[in-house]
């Protein structure tokens, strides 16, 4: 009898224990800071696209907090792991914004993933920022989701130019993930674009992203004797697909989207990937004053280790909270994103920075090669 | 012509997956029940592989054929280790209780290992990069084209299975696996060691495994603690469809499974459905013949 009174009074204190915590909880939030959640994909397959990202962001309110803060208070970054699964956003979504009080969110890289989260934000009418998702669908969510990007329409058009001017390319096969919202769009405009730049489209196929065979797909190609292969996929993916199509001899040029930016690429793709192209946001040899002062303080922050596009996006996206919040003059959900939707000409280091009336940025994009085991800048491409 | 390069390269991937289906068949032989940590060891031989690299290098110089030896034959040892230590813990004080147990314990196993790697402190959940362990040539036959990998990954596999062969029956070992597979009581009743065969068992499944983990990241260099997810998967299916305790079976289904795949992601359209065109094979194929291609199928007398 005393052992069940004795569990019953435990069970009963951990219970309160748990209910002050939790008060104790909201409370140290609304004392002072901003709080601001993130999530990223801190590991899994696109482990290096989060951390990027989330360096950036890391950054910006280190900066931001050291000049003093938003409307003289401190901004808390408070950044959950998505492991770089399908599920996980809207799980640790929904934790930042009823456990920890999230004001506004910050993420994701990946297109997939921020869709998970949009709906949540949205109907929780909190400000949701993506850093690098492309897919148009992401701010189509509603009006509380904005992104620091460009789009996939634009993109794919980019890349549709490149391969009909540069790569002077005629036939071109299209090699689709067909898990990712991100890769089936950018194939989806991409081959709008090439076929009406006058392209042949020869060959189409698909493949999972993780997959680690890709040959049986890459014969095909072959057989269909492209000038070129578009590869809208993330880095893991595309450097194995490289490697493989090198092996069965097709020695044509691929060429992909912002997908393919880390140093992961050349990591695991080495020779296979040399002479490859894809787009993204920003060159980190070709910036202005701004993006080199961006440049210097984020070598300084993180071991000399040179930004790539993500971390800048994710940089800016911070920034673009900060300038909306203080605009706003409020941390009100619904203030700041007005103030969000009217951001204009804001200096940002990917560029000048305006949000269109679906809120998106209008920007340029730039197309890099990789030589040498680096990226190259090729050429700026306006909107 | 293509569809004799699609038919290099599923043989290719098939006799890796072979090579797994292997380990499964072995373990499903002698204890039937279905080892699921199975593609874990695969994974941990190609980490072991990832680890030993730069030893392989100091030890005789970047990308030798000793050194490619050397890495193989250390990251067999260690996962036959690895394999015979799971047996030991998880699998051996279940021994006596219903195999659904078992099952159930190795699937836990399965996710236990590949969790605790994902960790930050042990490989971290990113991919990394596999290293070459062999210089590799891009050969070209006729119109023919792979790489010289492919070759060597053919060879080996078809001398280790040649060999699994001579050893489950030409060996005294091997008679008593093939006992105690047979029927376990009445092998120990003969004076058979029942725990070292299913040690030695789980050993050799292992180390096949690890080799196949090498293979596996030969041809495809990012390695992530889930990696042997997908290819256990599908040496599962092998097994299954070439008459799950069978080694012949194993390796027939294993090579049947990668032309199938890679057939199938070379159609337009169909690509996206490879691996839902590899699982309607295994339905049709138990379907006709339940034992699978070359299993017999046994009277269980009650």
């Amino acid at each position: 009898m005393s052992r069940i009174l004795f569990a019953k009074s435990t069970l009963l204190f951990l219970t309160t224990a748990a209910a002050f915590s939790l008060v104790g909880c909201k409370d140290a939030n609304t004392a002072g800071d901003i709080i601001v959640g993130e999530y990223a994909s801190l590991t899994g397959k696109e482990a290096t696209f989060g951390t990027s990202s989330h360096e950036g962001t890391m950054l910006a309110v280190e900066e931001l907090n050291a000049a003093g803060g938003v409307l003289g208070k401190k901004i808390k970054l408070i950044t959950e792991d998505n492991q770089s699964k399908a599920g996980e956003s809207a799980t640790v979504v929904n934790k930042l914004i009823s456990k920890d009080g999230a004001g506004a969110i910050l993420g994701e890289v990946a297109s997939s993933r921020s869709l998970e989260a949009a709906p949540i934000c949205q109907s929780n009418s909190i400000p949701m920022i993506s850093p690098s998702s492309t897919n148009p669908k992401v701010t189509e969510t509603g009006s509380f989701i904005f992104r620091v990007c460009f789009i996939d329409p634009f993109q794919g058009t980019v890349m549709a130019n490149f391969a009909t001017n540069t790569l002077k390319a005629k036939k071109v096969a299209v090699f689709t993930d067909v898990k990712s919202d991100y890769s089936k769009g950018l194939a989806k405009f991409f081959k709008e674009g090439f076929v009406k730049a006058g392209g042949q489209i020869v060959s189409e196929l698909d493949f999972n992203g993780g997959d680690k065979d890709f040959k049986g797909q890459l014969t095909t190609i072959k057989g269909a004797a492209p000038d070129a292969v578009f590869v809208p996929g993330y880095y893991t993916d595309a450097a194995l697909i490289c490697i493989q199509a090198k092996e069965i001899g097709l020695n044509v040029p691929l060429f992909g989207g912002d997908g393919w930016e880390s140093e992961k690429l050349t990591e695991i793709g080495k020779d296979a990937v040399e002479g490859t192209y894809f787009s993204t946001h920003y060159a980190s040899d070709v910036a202005s004053d701004l993006s080199k002062k961006f440049v210097a303080a984020y070598k300084a922050r993180f071991n000399g280790k040179l930004p790539d596009a993500m971390a800048a996006l994710g940089y800016d996206s911070a920034m673009m909270l900060a300038d909306g919040m203080k605009r706003a003059g409020s941390t009100d959900g619904a203030k700041v994103r007005d103030a969000l939707a009217a951001t204009k000409d804001l200096d940002a280091v990917t560029g000048k920075l305006t949000i269109n009336e679906k809120r998106d940025a209008v920007k340029s994009a730039v197309i890099l090669k990789v030589e040498g085991g680096k990226f190259k800048f090729v050429e700026t491409v306006n909107p | 012509m293509e569809i004799l390069q699609q038919l290099t390269n599923g043989l290719a991937l098939g006799s890796i997956y072979a090579l797994i289906a292997l380990g499964y068949t072995m373990v499903y032989g002698v204890l039937r029940f279905i080892n699921f940590a199975h593609s874990d060891v695969l994974m941990l031989g190609a980490y072991s592989a990832f680890f030993l690299a730069p030893v392989a290098e100091r030890l005789f110089g970047p990308q030798t054929i000793a050194g490619a030896l050397f890495i193989i034959v250390i990251a067999a040892a260690i996962c036959a280790v690895i394999g015979v230590l799971i047996e030991f813990l998880a699998y051996r004080p279940l021994r006596s209780r219903p195999k659904l147990t078992v099952l159930i314990t190795a699937i836990g196993v399965s996710l236990f290992i590949e969790f605790t790697c994902q960790h930050k402190s042990v490989f971290g959940a990113d991919t990394k990069s596999f290293p070459k362990l062999l210089a590799s040539r891009d050969v070209a036959i006729g119109g023919l084209h792979f790489s010289s990998n492919d070759l060597i990954v053919l060879v080996l596999t078809a001398a280790l299975l040649a060999g699994m062969w001579f050893l489950v029956q030409r060996t005294k070992m091997g008679m008593a696996i093939r006992a105690v597979s047979f029927n376990e009581k009445a092998a120990a009743l003969m004076g058979v060691n029942v725990n070292r065969v299913i040690s030695y068992t789980f050993a050799i499944g292992s180390a096949l495994a690890a080799i196949a983990g090498i293979f596996y990241s030969m041809r495809a260099p990012g390695i992530d603690p889930l990696m042997g997810v997908q290819p256990g998967l599908r040496a599962f299916i092998a097994a299954v469809v070439g008459g799950i305790g069978n080694l012949p079976g194993a390796a027939l289904g294993g090579l049947l499974l990668g032309v199938i795949e890679t057939v199938a992601g070379g159609i337009p359209g169909v690509s996206n459905y490879r691996d839902g065109i590899a699982f309607a094979i295994l339905i049709l194929v138990l379907l006709f013949r339940p034992a699978g291609l070359l299993g017999k199928s046994m009277v269980e007398k009650v």
